[in-house]
């Protein structure tokens, strides 16, 4: 399938809800619990799963639910994770990806990772700002997950942290990690600064999978702000 | 059969003495940093000269480059290391406030017979053969990798690295 067919899938706003679902929790999907999450039937959820499947937008896994085990146990579950695969559509073509690794080398053999810090702090804050003038009365941690959700970092509560499945720079920062981590820390941290959120703040704790930016309770991080 | 194990070294010109104000947060972090390192699987060794934390008073090159080097069991583990643990990460992401850019490449990979443990010349050698070559399968890095060699059993390129 060419990326275009690829992406057309998700056209489908039950497909769309199905797959966004999955995409923000750290845990592999049953059928149920998606389309419990979706609010549609069980067997429908099924056809829109392998659709998503088919097109290389979700994985399958199986797993054996605790109590199953030898012949007569029944099947074992289906589970859908997000594929790791990237898939970019641009019309007409655009590749700011190219540009973005010239400009991370450039920042990282001149020694201008503060100043890109600075910026990326100071663009967080303008996002941050925004996102209170919306919603004034939101609680931190709805406004900040919503946020970082439309920014496109897939937000998921962790007990009272903000994990994040997905770095929307995850290319980039498998080439030039300090960099674009500190980058989008620096992006993260404005985004609660201009928000006036001081009960929360940003640090770096990554997990498999996951970006490296943890929102957490202000005061109990141990990376430092400096 | 001898499998290969990943070396490192990375080195950095300090912008102040160790035992400065400037210096203090990094001097104070090595050693917590350090234990991560050492209870991951996959680390197998680093060096350590004992006048200081790690090997911060190994000073190859004039006073001012310090050096770090360790061996580990692969190089996908060195790498979730340094680039996927927090502690590590933010290290590194504030690497600024206690080092001095530097335009050369700062930081060699190489592979080792499992077993072997390079000396400071070794891993210096290494880092000018990167510096001055480009990534090649003897000196390389993490952006342009190269495989390990097959496991030897004793073939020319095992004699020509234990023969120092």
């Amino acid at each position: 399938m060419n990326e275009i067919s690829v992406v057309a899938v998700l056209s489908d706003p039950v497909r769309r809800r199905l797959y966004d679902y999955i995409a923000r929790q750290p845990h592999a999907v049953s059928r149920s619990e998606a389309a419990e999450a979706a609010g549609i039937q069980r067997t429908l959820a099924a056809f829109h799963l392998d659709r998503l499947a088919e097109a290389g937008l979700v994985d399958v896994t199986f797993r054996r639910l605790a109590g199953q085990a030898g012949p007569g146990a029944g099947r074992p579950a289906k589970l859908y994770r997000r594929a790791a695969t990237e898939y970019q559509v641009s019309v007409p073509p655009r590749d700011y990806r190219a540009a973005a690794e010239l400009l991370a080398e450039v920042v990282d053999v001149t020694g201008a990772e503060p100043e890109l810090q600075r910026s990326a702090r100071s663009r967080g804050a303008a996002a941050g700002r925004a996102a209170r003038w919306e919603v004034p009365d939101q609680s931190p941690p709805d406004l900040i997950a919503g946020a970082l959700a439309a920014q496109g970092y897939q937000p998921y509560r962790d007990g009272a942290d903000i994990r994040l499945r997905n770095c929307p720079f995850h290319v980039l920062a498998s080439r030039y990690p300090p960099l674009i981590c500190g980058m989008n820390l620096a992006l993260v941290e404005g985004l609660l600064e201009g928000a006036a959120v001081t009960a929360l703040e940003a640090t770096l704790d990554p997990r498999p999978g996951d970006c490296c930016v943890v929102v957490c309770k202000a005061g109990v991080s141990k990376t430092s702000q400096s | 059969m001898t499998g290969y194990h990943l070396a490192q070294l990375n080195v950095g010109l300090v912008r102040a003495p160790t035992d400065s104000p400037e210096l203090a947060d990094f001097m104070a972090g090595i050693d917590p940093v350090n234990a991560i390192a050492d209870a991951e699987p996959g680390f197998v060794w680093r060096l350590q000269d004992g006048d200081g934390p790690g090997a911060t008073a190994v000073r190859p090159r004039g006073p001012d480059l310090m050096i770090n080097m360790s061996v580990w069991k692969s190089l996908e583990a060195l790498r979730d290391f340094v680039y996927r643990s927090g502690p590590h990460l933010d290290f590194m992401r504030r690497r600024r406030n206690w080092f001095h850019r530097m335009a050369e490449e700062y930081l060699v990979l190489w592979w080792v017979p499992a077993g072997h443990l390079p000396d400071v010349d070794e891993g210096m050698s290494r880092l000018d053969l990167l510096r001055s070559n480009g990534p090649s399968p003897l000196a390389f890095t993490f952006r342009d990798p190269y495989a390990a060699p097959p496991p030897s059993s004793g073939g020319p390129e095992q004699r020509s690295l234990q023969h120092r």
